[in-house]
């Protein structure tokens, strides 16, 4: 509708154009081609109408509703075949894949050859179509479907495109992978369906394949393949032969598996759609490990019965239903002697799940037990597990050789009951995220091969292998390598002042002391005033730096400045004149122990006030600290680039529109990156109210805690949780009160009043 | 008239009208096919109409009737063993397992050199690491991989260090079985001009550590690529890191740097030669010589007397300090020295080497510390580094340092690490995952014997989301015995159990009179274990399965504590899991004069030890101390009756590069003790601490280096003597005098 009134509008104006009349200049902007022909009407209209003679007004009338329907038949006629190309475009959407254009192969056509055992990324795939790409993200294109006959008209597959290829398609198809312009395509997806050789014609399906218009030896083409080989030998890879060609195949041997070539992937079990399994909670199971697949060797099934006889009901073993009642799917049952289970539901009562190699070493089952939450128990010597180049296997499976299926119970009971309910957790994630349908197998598989041409911006182990949970709770601090700082090149001290000039002085002259000060920076945060002249300045050892800033806000105070040269960083207020020389050079030191923490002096806490059911904010004299004002504080530079470009939300502006509590804000984002508490230093000291520096008066005192309090409840909101944490614990030098002469203690001036 | 005439004005107007619509549509048509964003007009994967009615790839039934056929499949395994050999070897093919049974069943057996023998100094080196390894024995029967006592590492038949006739040595080894449950170490194969794989001798069913690994050569699983380390390259401990601080912003003088030698003709000269191009002289500084071989200069074209005068101008050393990248092209060999000095310069490696199998890259994940360039995207590389943006260099850098430091440093890691994966491939189903192996410490210290569980280990409450437990477990060491129900250990049992974070009180008994009954102990809230110690002094730290909790406390028979004492540690103790939390402290330092660590234990400004007589830690350490550390170090101890809990501190320090933490105590740690013990008590005896002094040197000797690291806190209560009423304090009794 909105495409029909911009046409119009346009096509008013070039009315507007062709007649020049400026009456109908501001007429085009609102209205169609018919106001149009009458505003050119009108504009001649006076003169002519009332000379006009009846005789002639029925001929008029004639003509004008013959112009007027001219007009609607153009108009339809204009916009008709726009809709008219897009119905027929849409039909051809709702196509039936019937309608496919048929290709018939001469039987004499090429065959591909066998797949390359060597291939790898740098020998058999072409990187320049890929290239360097700012999103770092490969471009994956879709051949259009085509339905191959041999000479005598028979298809090359007895299913065609299958239910869960199509459904592969479309995932690839609707992702950011996908392009349409097979020239800007790195990845090429053949529409030919191979996910199971058993319904494919070997030979023929090869030679569809040589047929692709851009098959290049198969350069860049990507096969998904999930039940490989054919009896009686059951080869672990596809037998099409496939030139160079990538192969996403489930049921990979390690002798048929080109390492960092091939991507393993699971065999879709069609239950995954069909069953919905809730996800259980941790909790004791019923049985401890079930075998449940119907198609055993003779000799794992002895082995197996030989477990059941030793262990009873630890141990349930299954089997296909002789005497089904009529109606009853035999793949949605499985008996023991003449108890009937529902399958695959029977899978959640059980901690262990046994997944056997049957003639393939791929089994759907595999899916089945992970979506149940079952701990898979493998044993399937050679197997590639399904993504194992980034999925964690040891983590939501136990592996086992083959020969070692009698001890399996014994290795099954060492594993701690903890450890197996994790690992529950872990194997429902991987079904959630890498195996519950079609989409996802496709996307994990493009998202693989991505990682390995843009190697430097590959997903983590975390974001492979964490599930959203674990994802939420756990920290992973940027600043993770425990390093212990060198003692130079000292710290960088910044003060932040607004005019109180005479106190800054006292508070430069104060901070010089200290042996490890590096440089002094004061940010002027005063635009109304200059600072005073360079002469009048406290003269000091260190070099000293004066900041004038733009806009009196308090983030000013934690901009990552170029002058600040060291990793530390003491940020000050203008009135902390208490703090000894000792002090101070004993919190650097305690920073230097704990780089990636918050290290100050006055410290707060955080409680939560169950009668109003928020937070509150406290600074008594309390035995616990969550927080340390950044009034007095070490800090490691790279918090002030978080701080500036990092912080969540609104919480920047918020704290320069309340101009308040910034030091929360600083608390709250280093707790939350590093999950660790800050570390107060020394013993209480009088200060003089270092948080109230904007407010006077005794009676603004409350307010200012309501304030306070409020920007906790706040910034809890925006970061979805509360990641301060409570300790108990302050830092002393060894020697602190200690028995022990002043003069032979390194920080003997600490804590005096 | 004049109205007809009218009349066809407007007709004509009227169509010249229609007309106009008409073109102005194909206009408007026009400007919709070129205004629109040609994305919108992608053509999908069609929607097909009877898409609902299609064929399901497989049916159900197919899938679950997956039938292994015929030939059972115990015969298809050994059939298995007879196809896949050599070249295709994997573990379950080409190794015995049943040599490997048991708990201690992973036991490698060096065979002893011949007289005469000429061995490398790197060779040697890889023997030694083995023979003090804790999984050494020098009986070929109990052994389960198998080390050549020839030295294979340089197979290069032009290099003085090849030693020929190997194929018809270890033929004659009765052991060797075509190379089963062989290891074979290798830093040089093949030779000019082809460099190939071969060893020169038949390798067999063994598996190959090799340096330069090609991925077409490697059989997954089973061979394991080693780093290329030079014959100085120490033994033990090893130099750590460079990166010293986490500067911000985290880029370096030069964005990427590289030094070497361009290659004029064969092998690998490809992108050798071609690494000049990439040379700006401001942030990219890649300098190539041609100086190098006897007849260079026969081959020497345009660019080479200019690129060597540059060349000369940069110094390697410099180069390393300062980049923010390190290339790491291939030289003649895949690998190079200049992965493991950029690795350790903390300078990023560019790997341009395809086909390389990286080093332990079974175990480690390399994405995380390296960039993989292409050889054949050499000129994308520029751009590719430049986009790497700050908080990526700052995670790659610091992750070069962790795993130089786990797995590089020296000769002895680099063998373990060896050792360790393939352990891990002999017992699967007990072993470390990826996160164990990449995550601090790494792999080499945590032992999966004790558990595969993360929440075993105190490493990784943090990147898992949990925290420490809420109790702990009291060990007590005893060796006076029970007389009275004054000693000193009856008022202890009373005040540790008296702390609500106690759970359970273990006492091992040392002493020489055998335990009293049950009932001679006071009644306890928590349960109370008697453990026989067997008069080892080690017996403290064994990996008692008794433990439940993650926490330890050790304790002294003798230890005057509080309640609140032990409860204030305990929660510092949870804020610092992997450290050990103690009260009394000691110091170590070097002595320059006589060149060696000395011992104090006089009040300092620093410390570097706190006693484990009182002390919290994790008890995965227990597990460390009893299986990690070699027989020789508890036997010494154990034959001193000292020195444990210097050991330990050692361990634990070795573990995490931190201090330990030393907490507020009232007074000084075993004043009190009763006369009569201080009298009897080992510490009052002068030839004790000079027998600490000489453990401190003992086991800074194995461990290679001094990994004790100096702290100068203490954590107090929060109030700790601040002057406010003793009634707001909680942990007032520590203020008593």
């Amino acid at each position: 509708m909105s495409a029909l009134w911009r046409s119009s509008e346009r096509a008013a104006a070039a009315c507007v154009r062709a007649l020049g009349g400026p009456a109908a200049k501001w007429l085009s902007r609102i209205v169609g081609f018919s106001m149009c022909a009458s505003v050119k009407y009108g504009s001649r209209g006076p003169a002519l109408i009332p000379r006009m003679k009846t005789k002639h007004r029925v001929y008029y009338i004639a003509l004008f509703s013959v112009v007027l329907l001219g007009l609607i038949a153009t108009g339809a006629f204009q916009f008709w075949p726009h809709s008219i190309e897009s119905a027929a475009e849409w039909s051809v959407d709702r196509r039936s894949v019937h309608d496919a254009p048929l290709v018939r192969l001469p039987a004499n056509s090429p065959i591909p050859e066998r797949g390359d055992l060597s291939c790898r990324m740098h020998t058999c795939f072409n990187v320049y179509s890929c290239g360097y790409n700012p999103k770092n993200r490969i471009k994956v294109y879709i051949y259009p479907l085509q339905r191959y006959v041999d000479e005598l008209g028979t298809p090359i597959s007895s299913t065609g495109l299958s239910r869960e290829y199509n459904e592969l398609l479309s995932a690839i198809s609707d992702s950011d992978f996908y392009t349409d312009d097979v020239s800007r395509a790195c990845l090429l997806v053949p529409s030919i369906d191979v996910l199971n050789q058993n319904s494919l014609r070997v030979r023929e399906t090869a030679q569809a394949l040589a047929m692709l218009p851009r098959w290049d030896r198969g350069t860049n083409h990507l096969l998904f393949n999930m039940l490989p080989g054919g009896p009686p030998d059951y080869n672990t890879a596809l037998d099409v032969p496939r030139d160079k060609a990538l192969l996403a195949g489930g049921g990979f041997s390690t002798w048929t598996y080109r390492q960092g070539y091939d991507v393993s992937i699971p065999v879709y079990s069609p239950l995954s759609a069909e069953v919905d399994l809730p996800e259980r909670p941790p909790g004791p199971r019923r049985y401890f490990i079930l075998s449940s697949q119907t198609a055993l060797h003779r000799e794992y099934r002895g082995e197996l019965e030989r477990l059941k006889e030793e262990n009873g009901e630890a141990v349930l073993l299954l089997d296909k239903c002789s005497n089904l009642s009529q109606g009853a799917v035999s793949s949605r049952k499985r008996c023991y002697k003449s108890q009937v289970f529902d399958y695959p539901q029977i899978l959640q009562e059980s901690s262990f799940c046994v997944v056997l190699r049957g003639a393939r070493l791929g089994q759907a089952i595999l899916s089945d037990v992970l979506q149940a939450g079952c701990v898979p128990v493998i044993l399937a010597d050679s197997y590639i597990l399904p993504f194992s180049e980034v999925l964690d296997w040891k983590r939501a499976s136990v592996v086992i050789p083959e020969d070692k299926l009698p001890e399996i119970y014994t290795i099954l009971k060492g594993i701690p009951h903890r450890q197996v309910e994790e690992m529950q957790r872990q194997a429902r994630w991987f079904w959630d995220a890498y195996f519950r349908s079609m989409k996802a197998i496709g996307l994990t598989t493009l998202q693989i091969i991505n990682d390995r041409i843009y190697p430097y911006a590959a997903r983590s182990y975390e974001q492979w292998n964490n599930p959203p949970v674990v994802q939420w709770s756990s920290v992973n601090s940027p600043l993770f390598l425990p390093l212990i700082p060198p003692r130079s090149p000292g710290f960088t001290a910044v003060v932040l002042t607004y005019d109180r000039v005479e106190s800054l002085f006292r508070v430069i002259t104060e901070i010089s002391k200290v042996p490890s000060l590096a440089k002094l920076l004061v940010v002027w945060n005063n635009q109304n005033k200059s600072p005073p002249e360079e002469s009048l300045w406290p003269k000091i050892n260190v070099p000293l730096k004066v900041v004038r800033t733009k806009e009196n806000k308090l983030s000013n105070r934690f901009f990552p400045y170029d002058e600040i040269e060291t990793e530390a960083v003491l940020a000050i207020d203008d009135d902390i004149i208490m703090l000894t020389s000792d002090e101070l050079q004993f919190g650097y030191e305690v920073w230097r122990e704990f780089p990636d923490r918050l290290v100050g002096y006055p410290g707060r806490l955080h409680l939560w006030d169950h009668e109003m059911g928020k937070w509150k904010y406290e600074s008594e004299w309390t035995n616990e600290v969550s927080m340390v004002l950044t009034g007095a504080a070490f800090y490691h530079k790279y918090f002030n680039y978080l701080y500036t470009y990092k912080m969540p939300g609104d919480i920047k502006n918020w704290v320069d529109a309340h101009m308040n509590c910034e030091d929360i804000a600083m608390n709250f984002l280093v707790a939350n990156i590093t999950g660790k508490a800050p570390i107060k230093v020394t013993p209480r000291k009088k200060f003089k109210c270092p948080e109230c520096t904007a407010i006077d008066g005794l009676s603004l005192d409350q307010t200012h805690m309501v304030e306070r309090s409020e920007c906790i409840n706040k910034f809890a909101s925006v970061f979805g949780t509360m990641p301060l944490k409570v300790v108990e614990h302050r830092a002393d030098p060894v020697l602190y009160k200690d028995d022990f002469p002043e003069k032979l203690k390194s920080f003997p001036n600490i804590g005096s009043l | 008239m004049q109205a007809r005439k009218k009349y066809v004005l407007l007709t004509v107007c009227a169509c010249c009208w229609l007309l106009l619509v008409y073109w102005g549509g194909i206009q408007v048509r026009l400007l919709r096919l070129l205004g629109q964003p040609r994305t919108e007009d992608v053509r999908l994967w069609p929607e097909w109409a009877d898409q609902e009615l299609l064929l399901g790839f497989a049916d159900l039934e197919e899938l679950q009737a997956d039938e292994l056929a015929g030939e059972s499949p115990q015969q298809r395994r050994q059939a298995w063993s007879g196809i896949y050999r050599d070249g295709r070897c994997r573990m379950e093919t080409c190794f015995d397992f049943s040599r490997c049974r048991g708990r201690d069943g992973f036991r490698v057996y060096v065979y002893p050199p011949e007289k005469g023998e000429r061995i490398s100094e790197s060779y040697r080196k890889i023997l030694a690491s083995i023979a003090e390894s804790r999984y050494h024995t020098s009986d070929p029967r109990e052994a389960c991989l198998f080390v050549l006592g020839i030295d294979t590492l340089d197979r290069d038949q032009l290099s003085a260090q090849y030693v020929p006739n190997v194929d018809e040595r270890i033929r004659g080894y009765p052991l060797w079985n075509d190379g089963r449950n062989h290891l074979i170490f290798n830093l040089y194969s093949g030779t000019w001009p082809n460099y190939t794989e071969d060893l020169g001798f038949r390798v067999g069913q063994a598996i190959l550590a090799k340096a330069s690994l090609n991925v077409e050569h490697f059989r997954p699983g089973f061979d394991v690529s080693i780093p290329l380390f030079s014959k100085d390259h120490p033994q033990k401990g090893g130099e750590r890191g460079w990166l010293e601080r986490n500067s911000v912003p985290p880029r370096r003088k030069y964005l990427l740097m590289f030094k070497g030698k361009r290659y004029l003709t064969g092998i690998g000269s490809d992108t050798r030669n071609a690494l000049h191009h990439i040379h700006n002289g401001k942030d990219i500084v890649s300098l190539t010589t041609c100086r190098h071989g006897k007849d260079w200069e026969k081959h020497k074209d345009g660019r080479c007397d200019h690129d060597n005068l540059e060349y000369e101008r940069y110094d390697y050393q410099e180069l390393l300090h300062n980049s923010t990248f390190c290339l790491v092209p291939r030289g003649r060999r895949l690998g190079s020295f200049r992965f493991l000095e950029s690795l350790q310069a903390a300078c990023i490696p560019v790997l341009l080497s395809n086909g390389w199998e990286l080093p332990f890259s079974d175990v480690i994940q390399w994405n995380q510390a390296v960039i993989e360039g292409d050889e054949r995207l050499l000129l994308q590389v520029p751009t590719t580094v430049h986009a790497v943006d700050d908080e990526k260099v700052l995670a790659l850098r610091q992750r070069t340092q962790l795993l130089w430091d786990a797995y590089f440093s020296s000769v002895d890691k680099i063998v373990l690490t060896t050792l360790e994966i393939i352990k891990d491939r002999v017992f699967s189903y007990v072993s470390r995952n990826k996160l164990m192996w990449n995550a601090l410490p790494g792999g080499l210290l945590v032992l999966p014997e004790y558990s595969t569980h993360l929440a075993h280990f105190p490493f990784y409450y943090l990147s898992q989301g949990m925290s420490p437990g809420q109790e702990f477990t009291a060990v007590i060491h005893a060796v006076s015995p029970l007389v009275s129900q004054s000693q000193p250990i009856m008022r202890l049992l009373q005040v540790v159990s008296k702390s609500k974070y106690c759970s359970q009180i273990i006492i091992l008994w040392n002493s020489e009179k055998p335990p009293p009954a049950r009932s001679k102990w006071p009644p306890m809230p928590v349960p109370l274990t008697v453990m026989d110690g067997r008069k080892k002094t080690t017996s403290r730290f064994l990996p008692h399965v008794a433990i439940e909790t993650e926490a330890v406390l050790s304790l002294d028979e003798d230890t005057v504590l509080l309640t609140s004492e032990v409860n204030f540690a305990f929660l510092v103790w949870r804020s610092f899991p992997e450290r050990i939390v103690g009260y009394p402290p000691r110091s170590h330092f070097w002595d320059p004069v006589k060149r060696v660590w000395g011992y104090t234990s006089k009040w300092t400004n620093e410390y570097s030890i706190v006693l484990t007589g009182a002390a919290f830690y994790h008890r995965y350490y227990h597990h460390l101390f009893s299986q990690y550390l070699p027989p020789s170090l508890r036997a010494l101890v154990d034959h001193t009756s000292n020195c444990e809990d210097i050991l330990m501190n050692f361990l634990v320090s070795s573990v995490t590069h931190l201090p330990p933490i030393k907490v507020a105590q009232r007074k000084q740690h075993k004043e009190a003790a009763s006369p009569q013990g201080a009298k009897n008590a080992p510490w009052s005896n002068p030839e004790h601490f000079t027998q600490r002094q000489e453990c401190v040197n003992a086991f800074a000797s194995w461990f290679g280096y001094m990994p004790l690291v100096h702290s100068q806190l203490r954590l107090d209560p929060v109030l700790f003597r601040d002057q406010v009423s003793v009634l707001r304090k909680k942990y007032k009794d520590l203020e008593r005098a």
